[in-house]
């Protein structure tokens, strides 16, 4: 899974650094994330993991690394997560 | 929940000198220091600074009071104080366990400093608060920091700036933090001057502005969050207060109007009446969604959590879109309903200066800019649909 969330922060991330350097738990607004751009990756892995974040999801938190992004799409989809 | 009046006891005095200099204010596009120094000895400064630390732990509810009154009398007067108290709203929330923070919040709160604002940036930044081109550089246990802080308000007046740059000379322009800056460790090197359409007062000159001072005044938080946490929520609540002020007094000049108006024809409905009607509906939206916005705050900053989510920052920027956009409708409105008088700059019902420090709502922080912000949100973001909560 940590895999297509690298994929998909390479496209919408639009982060100054390449996805990877960046460790699973490095912050990645310190990497260069924005709000816009953190939009931009959760309309990407909705798409991909066919799900919705649920409204508790929608903070800086959720995207604050790639663990978080993966923790939260093993919440919402466990089933997907693992494939 | 107890409400403190005794607050807004204490700035009648200064909202009464605000109300007698805010034409020479305005013409002379100089800083109310009259009506600023009456707000200090009224010790109305450090208000929102915790008590044990020489403040009076006031909230925002009676903060946002304090500015609407000002707001009816000197539109300047309310816009500096407001954005004092916005200021003290980052200290509060985020400088709570820093040692350097706290003992310059007893500062704030005992000599009833000033404190100032350099977000904005030129070299195309403008109002997009989230991006730096300046950094932070540090050296050892110091700091340097040189920025292009195309608007400060009240830059010459003010004892502290609070200040935003990007972490470090090598980080992304939305890596940000916030450092405090005394008045004794920057210099300003003027840039532009403010002559403006309105809020004249404000004094919001362009500087460059050269700083050097202990790492330990630097926030901990990213910038990022200060903004969501404290500064976004308090700088759109207490600019929708005072900006209400101004609404309600362009509101009553309209009523008297038309009351004087009345009394010479009894029996006839003055023309300007419904116009009245429709100004004071508008007043009342900009009022609930204020109150109603202040309400939201403070369950927000109970649930803690909630400070951080996308359905708060997207009720706030409406809050700032909305009460922005009924000011400039409702000053409109009452200039239609005092006509010529209201137009006249030397009559009891002139608006001009109403309608002029108005305009600035709409563009501080362009409306248009927050649509982008929101709009961007709204993609993922679904509406609440309750009524209730
Ligand atoms: C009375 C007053 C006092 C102020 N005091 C201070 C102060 O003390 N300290 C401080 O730092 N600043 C201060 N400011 C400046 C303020 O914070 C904003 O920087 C300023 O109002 C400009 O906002 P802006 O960049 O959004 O709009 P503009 O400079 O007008 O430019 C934005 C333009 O870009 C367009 N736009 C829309 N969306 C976007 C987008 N997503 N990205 C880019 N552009 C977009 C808009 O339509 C608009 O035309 C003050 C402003 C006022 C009016």
């Amino acid at each position: 899974m940590n895999g297509t969330i690298r994929n998909l922060l390479e496209q919408h991330g639009r982060l100054p650094v390449t996805v990877s350097s960046l460790a699973d738990d490095q912050d990645l607004y310190a990497a260069g994330l924005t709000s816009f751009a953190a939009v931009q990756l959760m309309l990407g892995l909705e798409e991909a993991f066919d799900v919705e974040f649920p409204e508790r999801m929608l903070n800086r938190k959720s995207f604050a690394s790639i663990n978080a992004i993966a923790a939260c799409l093993s919440e919402i989809a466990p089933q997907k997560a693992v494939a | 929940m107890t409400r403190n009046t005794s607050l807004l006891d204490r700035a009648a005095e200064a909202a009464s000198v605000a109300s007698r200099y805010c034409d020479e204010v305005d013409r002379d596009s100089r800083f109310p220091t009259e009506s600023m120094q009456a707000l200090k000895d009224a010790r109305l400064m450090g208000i929102m600074i915790p008590r044990e630390l020489g403040g009076e732990s006031a909230n925002l509810r009676d903060i946002a009071d304090v500015c609407a009154l000002l707001g009816q009398n000197c539109s300047s007067t309310a816009m500096v104080y407001a954005m004092h108290q916005i200021k003290a709203s980052s200290l509060v929330s985020h400088g709570a366990d820093d040692a350097w923070h706290r003992a310059f919040m007893a500062c704030v709160a005992s000599e009833q400093l000033l404190l100032g604002s350099a977000t904005t940036e030129g070299g195309g930044i403008g109002g997009d608060l989230g991006v730096s081109n300046c950094a932070i550089e540090r050296d050892g246990e110091e700091f340097n920091l040189r920025k292009d802080a195309s608007v400060i308000s009240y830059g010459k007046q003010c004892d502290a700036i609070l200040v935003t740059a990007r972490r470090a000379p090598d980080a992304p322009p939305s890596d940000q933090v916030m450092a405090t800056v005394l008045k004794s460790q920057y210099t300003l090197e003027q840039t532009s001057t403010w002559n403006t359409l309105g809020m004249r007062g404000t004094c919001s000159d362009g500087f460059i502005l050269n700083a050097r001072a202990p790492v330990e005044q630097i926030f901990p938080q990213p910038f990022a969050e200060i903004a969501a946490r404290s500064m976004l929520a308090t700088a759109h609540l207490l600019w929708g207060a005072l900006w209400y002020g101004i609404a309600a007094n362009a509101v009553a000049r309209a009523q008297a109007y038309v009351r004087a108006d009345a009394r010479k024809k009894p029996g006839v409905t003055p023309i300007g009446a419904v116009r009245v009607a429709e100004a004071a509906n508008m007043l009342q939206l900009m009022r609930s969604s204020i109150n109603a916005g202040i309400d939201k705050f403070e369950r927000a900053q109970r649930a803690n959590e909630e400070l951080n989510s996308m359905s708060f920052a997207i009720d706030m920027c409406n809050l700032k879109i909305g009460t922005s956009r009924l000011l400039t409708d409702i000053v409109n409105q009452s200039m239609m309903v005092c006509g010529i008088y209201g137009y006249k700059n030397d009559t009891p019902f002139s608006l001009g200066r109403h309608m002029r420090d108005a305009m600035s709502a709409p563009l501080m922080i362009n409306n248009d800019r927050i649509f982008g912000n929101t709009s961007n949100m709204l993609l993922v973001h679904r509406l609440d649909q309750r009524l209730v909560g």
